[in-house]
């Protein structure tokens, strides 16, 4: 029998070799960063911190955003959980190790995940948006009012913590852009390459088919609300860590770190950096960064700034950076 | 989870006074009806006959408002698409329904993922899985799918998304199809191609019946070997083609007149 009648033209090919889906970029750019250090200065280096910790939350969001197509505007919430975590253990508990409180950090962020991504997942669009949004605001208020607890407004202090159970010496520049920096790198790249596997997996292809097309995946036998729920608790897990990453640099959990507009940052990273991509969302937290801090030492008015930016993004580059860099080198690949 | 073996005489579904109102509108009234091992039964109507309600019902979709739904012998109604997947009975779409930036290797690797239970382990490898990508090659060998395995869904053309639609079903290794229209949307030498594709392809792959919703007389002639016709939400006839199509009656109610359509 011929199948003759439905034949295409096969479309123009990608290639594969020039497509910045992949880990390498991530790795590659995590390889500059180690080497930083002999080249920059501590400034720069104290810059990258942040960088670290959102691009390990981006890591996290992505999978909820780009993978399986849930957009949360309370993700904050789970940075709050890492940072509070950090500010407990270290100030009330005088539990120093770097190590329990990552791991304590992740369990309680995947556990509030659980309780409430039971209820949110079973909503998508607008409505998961919401009840993202209202978690994340009564987290907030929680950590705003309950003042004995969480200090209020004045958050709770974050002190050094032990790493590898070894105290460091020094200031706590030398800290932060010694040690606590290749720390951090490490523990980058150790969870860059988990979330590639979990989104090379058959379970992320449940994602992802959940993503296009959430009513066919249920009658080829996709567990919809099994699935979305589970990615929902590996990315509050990758925001806790983040999370506990910024509270040690900044030395401080404050409640603004759960605030709806920090959420709204993690949005705004995600899709400058282009949430189609592996790397994507990282790259877009290092750009945030660094245009943060460099329309702010220039000006006051920087959130009217990054307003408007975002708004010319969204027209002229809806790919963000690394999806417009992808399509311009694919268009170069099929001139050639 | 392979179905259970059943004899010949024993229906591989039926469903049994099944009725379904929406509010005050009664869309199926006291429909009973069985497939058996090795049928093709094509499910005829005009439009607003309740064609589509069956289906939907039958596949778990909507639960009854009274009736039963057995399949393999076991009541199934309100079962919800997951459940119906592992038990045996899958589905194709009206409209075409495919994943449109998946490849259709991804495709067909997200219900063989399902139906081989490898989606609860995040940190499990899909390139690497070689019996997964081996039942992803086969099915698509059986659909006429191979040379297109890393295409873009989004990319094929109409029949060929029609076909990866129904291949992804056939990759679940069901014991019975249904199939809403399967060749809707698709040019009439197209029909030809797919509907020859997919009666081979279901005897390839071990497929215990086929039904489907047809508007399409030629094809349902052709093909069927059983016709159950639907007027108003009731049974009209449950008849072989050939007495269907020797009664001038039974076709002006279906389709007025036997136009082509």
């Amino acid at each position: 029998m011929s199948h003759s009648s439905i034949e295409i033209a096969p479309p123009a090919t990608l290639r594969r070799t020039m497509s910045l889906n992949g880990i390498g970029v991530l790795l590659a750019l995590i390889v500059v960063m180690a080497l930083l250090p002999f080249v920059a200065s501590p400034y720069v280096l104290l810059l990258m911190l942040p960088f670290v910790g959102y691009g390990i939350a981006l890591l996290g969001f992505n999978l909820l955003f780009g993978t399986t197509g849930l957009l949360s505007f309370g993700h904050a919430l789970f940075l709050g959980v890492g940072a509070y975590t950090a500010a407990v253990f270290t100030s009330k508990l005088s539990i120093l190790s770097f190590e329990i409180i990552l791991v304590v950090s992740a369990l309680l962020s995947g556990l509030i995940a659980l309780l409430i991504g039971a209820l949110c997942v079973r909503y998508t669009k607008i409505f998961f948006g919401m009840l993202t949004l209202a978690f994340g605001m009564l987290f907030h208020s929680f950590l705003y009012k309950f003042y004995a607890v969480t200090g209020g407004d004045q958050g709770m202090r974050v002190l050094r913590p032990l790493l590898l159970g070894m105290e460091w010496r020094g200031g706590k520049t030398a800290f932060l852009t010694g040690p606590f920096y290749y720390y951090t790198l490490v523990l980058f790249a150790g969870m860059g390459l988990a979330m590639w596997r979990i989104t090379q997996s058959p379970f992320g292809l449940h994602l992802r088919a959940i993503r296009e097309n959430a009513g066919k995946a249920a009658y080829v036998g996709v567990e919809i609300f099994r699935m979305r729920l589970s990615a929902f608790v590996i990315s509050a897990i990758y925001g806790g860590i983040g999370g506990v990453i910024l509270a040690v640099t900044t030395g401080l959990a404050d409640p603004e770190l759960a605030y709806w507009t920090h959420s709204g940052n993690l949005v705004f990273m995600a899709v400058l950096g282009g949430s189609g991509t592996f790397a994507g969302p990282a790259i877009g937290a290092l750009a945030f960064v660094m245009l943060q801090d460099f329309v702010m030492a220039i000006t006051q008015y920087w959130r009217f700034v990054m307003g408007g930016i975002l708004v010319l993004l969204v027209v002229f580059m809806p790919r963000g950076l690394a999806g417009t860099v992808e399509l311009l080198l694919s268009r170069r690949g099929r001139e050639a | 989870m392979q179905p259970q073996p059943v004899t010949a005489n024993v229906p591989l579904f039926e469903t049994i006074n099944v009725s379904k109102a929406f509010g005050g509108f009664k869309a199926l009234s006291d429909i009973s009806f069985s497939v058996r091992a090795d049928e093709f039964v094509s499910i005829v109507g005009p439009n607003g006959a309740g064609k589509t309600t069956l289906v939907n019902v039958v596949t778990g979709l909507l639960r009854p408002t009274s009736g039963e739904v057995r399949f393999l012998g076991r009541d199934i109604s309100g079962v919800g698409p997951v459940e119906l997947a592992r038990l045996g009975m899958s589905r194709a779409f009206q409209l075409v329904n495919i994943f449109p930036a998946l490849t259709v290797r991804e495709t067909l690797a997200v219900a063989i993922a399902s139906r081989l239970r490898r989606a609860s382990n995040p940190f499990r490898s899909l390139k690497r899985d070689g019996v997964l990508q081996a039942d992803a090659e086969r099915v698509a060998d059986v659909l006429g799918l191979r040379s297109k395995l890393d295409k873009v869904a989004s990319t094929l053309s109409q029949g060929e998304k029609k076909l990866l639609d129904i291949a992804s079903a056939f990759a679940l290794n069901p014991a019975v199809i249904l199939l809403d229209e399967p060749t809707s949307g698709v040019s009439t030498a197209d029909k030809h191609v797919i509907m020859e594709v997919l009666v081979e392809a279901a005897r390839a792959a071990g497929i215990r019946a086929i039904v489907q919703v047809e508007h399409d007389m030629d094809l349902v002639e052709r093909y069927s070997h059983r016709i159950v016709a639907l007027q108003g939400g009731s049974l009209l006839a449950d008849m072989a083609p050939r007495a269907f199509f020797a009664d001038p009656a039974m076709i002006a109610a279906v389709v007025g007149t036997r136009a082509k359509l």
